[in-house]
């Protein structure tokens, strides 16, 4: 595969806490372009650290890190990486601070220098593109747990990211929800990295899934027999099951 | 908006005013009337806050009840400013004199004190409290103070909230407050547990406003823009804070 078609490498990344906790070890990672890595891993084993890391927000303690072709060594490199990488928060309500709907997600395309105009277009077509018109003028503060879910979504993909890393995306929603969010996944055509604990939602939205441990990466071993009633790769990593079978 | 910001929502001809001209008019008014100490300037200017406050249609019995909270300061002045300022003896009682000047200066604070708050009321609590901001950082306050402000209002109640789930999580695990060491360090634990989660969250938004290309400024979606009233209304505002501060130019001047 050609080099320009690695969007994100991770080579031999390590990040130590201060106190000298290890969260990941020497790990590698790629992701190519067009392609969807599941993640999945029990609390703690470093997922959404390793997130921080390739969005700049925490500098990893040893190892390489290129992002679109280009070696991540100074904070300044990450800039332009964030308007092209949309991360969306475990928690919605770390993602939304404005007063309305349409102001949060029209946060972003601002940010990108876009007029209140064209940033309120974006904001729209997204927002109805995610089945959610008429929320506008909505108080982000007053949403539901769902509504907060997709409504952080829009103001990620407002920013019309090249890839998007999802941090527990259905983590806490009811089944038609994350059926929502399964269907916007599979309606857009943008390389992704998804953290969950979900193994159906995970085997839905992408196409290798690879198991975290204690700051490691476990190669895909193909399916493993484990004690539930069926089978599937990492079954030896815990996790759990949504209904979300049509 | 989470705090009710019920002032703001209303669709009077000062509600469409453009927010720089609003504050900048409130700014004026403020600067002018707690420089001036007569009588006819502050009792005119109560006037003036007034029309403004009844042309913007805000409900005068929670504009009141507002009121009375700042009279409760202006309140302890009355208790002590009338015995301790010297002048004209008005009246004694036992030792205590009460001077004519002392009166009538506590008079005059209390008119001053009213006609700013009423200003303040109904030019600058008709506009959200984002819109504020947007309209101080286009009068050149920089961007950092703006941010403050608009982020501290944004999270008090956040921390409200916090601090009640916490107070909740305590209560149905039994705890009563009483008069012992227990309850002392249960409630400083409770405010440092509320000052390190605040500290936290505070560093998950800044994270989340960074990998949404955030630098520093703050943007928004509503436009300003100075239409013909806007003009009107600011040369009316300004012409009456000259004409009831005639008396008082040589005072401001030099």
């Amino acid at each position: 595969m050609a080099d320009t078609d690695i969007l994100i490498n991770l080579e031999k990344i390590s990040f130590f806490f201060p106190d000298g906790k290890r969260v990941l070890e020497d790990l590698d990672l790629c992701l190519n372009k067009g392609e969807r890595l599941g993640l999945i891993g029990p609390n703690g084993s470093g997922k959404t650290t390793l997130f921080r890391v390739i969005m700049g927000l925490l500098k990893p303690t040893s190892g390489k890190l290129t992002i679109f072709g280009r070696d991540m060594i100074h904070k300044k490199d990450f800039t332009p990486v964030r308007q092209r990488v949309g991360l969306l928060f475990q928690d919605a309500d770390d993602q939304l601070f404005n007063p309305t709907v349409l102001d949060d997600v029209a946060f972003g395309p601002l940010n990108q220098g876009k007029s209140p105009a064209e940033a309120k277009k974006i904001s729209r077509e997204i927002l109805s593109s995610l089945g959610l018109e008429g929320f506008e003028d909505r108080i982000t503060y007053k949403l539901s747990g769902g509504e907060k879910k997709l409504v952080s979504l829009a103001t990620v993909l407002a920013m019309k990211p090249e890839v998007l890393l999802l941090d527990e995306p259905t983590t806490g929603l009811d089944v038609d929800t994350t059926k929502k969010i399964i269907h916007v996944l599979e309606s857009i055509d943008v390389s992704s990295i998804i953290i969950s604990h979900d193994m159906d939602f995970i085997q839905r939205t992408t196409g290798t899934i690879y198991g975290m441990v204690k700051g490691k990466i476990l190669p895909d071993k193909g399916e493993y027999a484990h004690s539930h009633v069926h089978a599937h790769g990492h079954g030896e990593v815990p996790h759990t099951h949504s209904d979300i079978s049509d | 908006m989470i705090i009710n910001e019920s002032f703001s929502e209303g669709n009077t001809f000062i509600h469409r005013l453009d927010p720089r001209v609003k504050l900048l008019a409130a700014l004026l008014f403020s600067v002018v009337i707690s420089v001036s100490s007569r009588f006819f300037p502050l009792f005119s200017a109560l006037i003036i806050a007034f029309a403004l406050l009844i042309s913007a249609r805000l409900p005068v019995k929670i504009v009141l009840l507002r009121l009375l909270f700042a009279n409760l300061f202006i309140f302890l002045l009355w208790i002590f400013i009338p015995f301790s300022m010297k002048g004209e003896t008005l009246a004694k009682i036992g030792p205590l004199i009460i001077s004519k000047e002392g009166l009538y200066y506590c008079f005059l604070l209390t008119i001053k004190t009213n006609a700013i708050l009423l200003i303040l009321i109904s030019l600058t609590a008709t506009m959200p409290v984002f819109t504020l901001g947007r309209a101080m950082n286009s009068l050149g306050i920089p961007d950092k103070i703006v941010n403050l402000f608009i982020f501290s209002y944004r999270y008090i109640h956040a921390i409200l909230l916090e601090y009640k789930r916490l107070k909740e999580a305590m209560a149905i695990r039994g705890f009563h407050p009483k008069t012992n060491m227990h309850t002392y360090r249960s409630y400083a634990y409770l405010v440092g547990m509320l000052i390190v989660k605040s500290h936290d969250r505070a560093e998950r938004v800044h994270s989340a406003m960074i990998c949404r290309g955030f630098r520093g400024k703050l943007y928004d979606l509503t436009e300003f823009s100075i239409k013909r009233t806007d003009f009107i209304f600011i040369s009316i505002f300004i012409l009456c804070l000259m004409v009831i501060t005639l008396k008082q130019w040589p005072i401001l001047i030099f």
